[in-house]
């Protein structure tokens, strides 16, 4: 006689749902418990943001008080603070136009194609210096708008970029000094690194902006706000010299041995075999420590910055709209969100691509 | 002579190391020099004098006495306490979270992976400052004493959050604090020195001798140092147009608190569900294969490896935290960095206020981490049993 092996029938959709979610007692309840918080909380969340919420200025703020959701209005009063502070009415084109570009640079260098040390240091030095141009002005015909009147998500994202674009070669730099073989510069470097990580950020942003100016020449003193950017940079550059020490000592002994085999000079060494495979080592702890100093460059305002959270605070604070700061720091938070989300998706992303030649 | 000393590799290591360490000396020097200089310009004398001089201002915040008449070392000595005070209150809130949404997102249910992952993707992602600001002006906008939330006896205000306490003595109090803690650390303790000498059953009466010992002697400090007249708890009511009686815990404190549990909660998720996930699934199936009880599997095999897994990274963490507390400054709170600004504002000591601050941070993190390297090294297994 024949033997048929019949596979059982597909379970229906009522059957793969009790498997997934209803297996046993405690899983049913564990699923009603997660269902229940969350349609609570998308619930509330929905009727506050959407349904009761009201989205026009018309009524000003005094109907917008006496609604039962958000009062979107204060987003469509004040959006212009947040997004750039006191900058000049007239000319907050080219705050908006700035950030664009520095949004387009970042897009552009998670682009593998721009992947080589002279089209990143390219990208990133015409992205910085377009911004720069366009915000502070004085050639073109653009009128000179000072640094004391930017604000906003332009100063925020200008604080990040110029952070990232002294903090990174330092980073290098401070990590080759650091794996010197003369013992008295790796020491030192150490003993740098080690400091400022185990000191908390805003008080070397205090220091920068408060207690250097004492501390330093009349004319070296400089601007605060490029004092802020140098010690954040500093920052920076101690944890990100890590990184890269730990990409360093990712690259196996004898590919060094063999460059050196080869009759490299040290600059050909570091630059044609270790660091390409460093960076590659270190990428996604990089990305990492991006989306980190992206969230910090929000202490600025604590050393009286108008950043995009102190003028988040302007915008509510004044008068009438006082009622309404909820609405204002989810904004806020929706904006940094955007920002720092999509950078640690690319970098999961980017983790997943690289590790897929390991497996 | 001088091309042929360039020549020799040595001589050349020698210079350069001293060109480099003695340049950055140099710089360092000529700062502290400068700084000297222009501060004694505005009459400050430099020194640790200024320490003891009273300070003509108060701290919003301070678990000892404290009034404008104190000296300045008294108001660095709060300083720390605050920030460790803090630290230690959002670490501990921060792993409840954490430990809870790390669980969620390790279990075998998907909504509750989807809702632990939906937290730690909302959360992680909005800067620390900005949840203190927000949590900061929730507090503040709440009503006013008179019109406060209540329940349980505890009053939500614009003032801060109003609790009961119970009418004891300050020293009885903390004496009764320590027996409580002794009643959760001594059958720990005893747990772990008598495993081998005593059968199951006797250790188990002895650490529940232990433990009611201990919780019968709280109960009885807290009788004998109850204040006359008056009743057991304390509990805060309205008196004119303020609240009197229970414990203030004013809104700074509360909002960097609850800030900090939910911000720090998402990355000790992470931390969590990265030590479960580090335990090699040939463990569990090994222990399940043993006929345990899913229960007993996690607590006996799951749980100690992903603790040892986590326990380095975590120790990072908490070192992180404890730096976080410097946003004190931030909404008013008085930390530790707090109190070395207005110093500097108050004083004019510079130098030697940032000296100070360096100084106490490097204190906080180094015990912080010999503490967590002694935990390491004691739990440790030898071998690598993580594996497999």
């Amino acid at each position: 006689m024949e033997m048929v092996i019949v596979a059982p029938p597909a379970p229906g959709k009522l059957e793969d749902l009790r498997r997934r979610f209803f297996a046993t007692p405690l899983q049913a309840l564990l699923s009603l418990i997660s269902l229940a918080i969350m349609a609570f909380v998308l619930w509330k969340l929905l009727n506050w943001a959407v349904f009761s919420a009201v989205f026009t200025t018309s009524g000003g703020p005094e109907a917008c008080q006496a609604a039962a959701g958000a009062c979107w209005s204060v987003i469509a009063a004040r959006w212009r603070i947040i997004l750039f502070g006191l900058y000049p009415f007239e000319e907050q084109w080219r705050s908006a136009l700035a950030c664009v570009a520095v949004v387009v640079m970042t897009v552009l260098s998670c682009i593998p194609a721009f992947w080589t040390g002279r089209r990143i240091a390219l990208v990133w030095g015409a992205g910085t210096a377009l911004y720069y141009v366009l915000m502070k002005g004085g050639v073109l015909g653009l009128p000179y708008v000072g640094e004391e009147a930017w604000g906003g998500l332009a100063l925020t994202l200008f604080i990040f970029v110029t952070t990232c674009l002294i903090g990174f070669p330092l980073a290098i730099c401070l990590a080759l000094l650091r794996r010197s073989e003369l013992p008295w510069i790796s020491r030192t470097t150490g003993l740098i690194i080690d400091g400022v990580r185990s000191l908390p950020l805003i008080s070397i942003l205090f220091t920068f902006a408060v207690v250097l100016p004492f501390a330093l020449p009349q004319w070296m003193a400089g601007d605060k706000l490029y004092r802020v950017i140098l010690g954040s940079a500093l920052f920076f550059s101690a944890y990100q010299a890590e990184i890269v020490r730990g990409g360093m000592q990712g690259v196996p002994k004898g590919q060094e041995e063999a460059a050196m085999a080869l009759g490299m000079s040290y600059w050909q060494r570091i630059g044609r075999i270790l660091l390409p495979q460093a960076m590659r080592n270190a990428l996604p702890a990089t990305i990492n420590q991006f989306v980190i100093s992206f969230k910090e460059t929000s202490l600025v305002v604590i050393v009286g910055f108008f950043e995009i959270l102190a003028s988040g605070n302007a915008a509510y604070g004044t008068g009438e709209w006082r009622f309404a700061y909820v609405e204002v720091y989810a904004f806020i938070a929706l904006i940094y969100f955007v920002f720092v989300f999509s950078l640690s998706r690319y970098g999961a992303y980017l983790e997943r691509r690289m590790s897929v030649g390991e497996r | 002579m001088m091309v042929s000393l360039l020549r020799n590799q040595r001589v050349r290591n020698t210079l350069l190391q001293v060109l480099y360490v003695g340049s950055l000396a140099a710089m360092i020097l000529a700062c502290v020099m400068i700084a000297r200089r222009n501060l004694a310009q505005q009459g400050i004398t430099s020194g640790f004098d200024f320490l003891f001089k009273s300070t003509g201002w108060d701290v919003n915040f301070s678990l000892l006495p404290a009034t404008a008449n104190d000296p300045y070392w008294w108001f660095v000595l709060i300083g720390v306490i605050n920030t460790l005070f803090l630290g230690c209150t959002g670490l501990i809130l921060a792993t409840i979270v954490g430990t809870i949404v790390g669980l969620a997102r390790t279990s075998s249910n998907e909504l509750a992976r989807l809702l632990g992952r939906t937290y730690v993707d909302i959360f992680r992602n909005i800067p620390l400052i900005l949840q203190v600001f927000f949590w900061y002006a929730v507090i503040t906008h709440l009503p006013t004493p008179r019109a406060a939330h209540e329940a349980f006896g505890i009053l939500l205000t614009s003032r801060g959050l109003y609790v009961p306490v119970p009418n004891v003595g300050g020293v009885a109090f903390a004496a009764a604090f320590l027996a409580v803690i002794a009643a959760i650390a001594l059958p720990v303790w005893l747990g772990r020195t008598t495993r081998l000498s005593q059968p199951p059953g006797e250790r188990l009466g002895i650490q529940l001798t232990a433990a009611a010992t201990a919780l019968a002697s709280a109960v009885i400090i807290l009788a004998l140092g109850r204040l006359p007249d008056l009743p057991l708890l304390d509990f805060p009511a309205l008196q004119g147009l303020n609240l009197k009686g229970g414990l203030r815990i004013p809104p700074e404190f509360s909002a960097l608190a609850i800030a900090i549990a939910i911000y720090g909660g998402s990355y000790i998720a992470e931390i969590v569900r990265g030590g479960f996930k580090a335990v090699g699934k040939g463990q569990m199936e090994a222990a399940l294969s043993l006929g345990l009880s899913p229960w007993r599997v996690f607590t006996l095999v799951r749980l100690p490896l992903a603790l040892r897994a986590m326990l380095p990274i975590l120790a990072n963490q908490y070192v992180w935290l404890m730096k976080a507390t410097t946003m004190g400054i931030a909404v008013g709170f008085t930390d530790f960095f707090m109190i070395v600004a207005l110093t500097i504002n108050h004083s004019g000591q510079t130098l030697e206020a940032i000296g100070i601050l360096m100084a106490g941070f490097l204190a906080i993190n180094l015990s912080l981490a010999a503490a967590f390297n002694r935990i390491n090294k004691t739990i440790a297994l030898k071998g690598n049993q993580l594996r497999g």
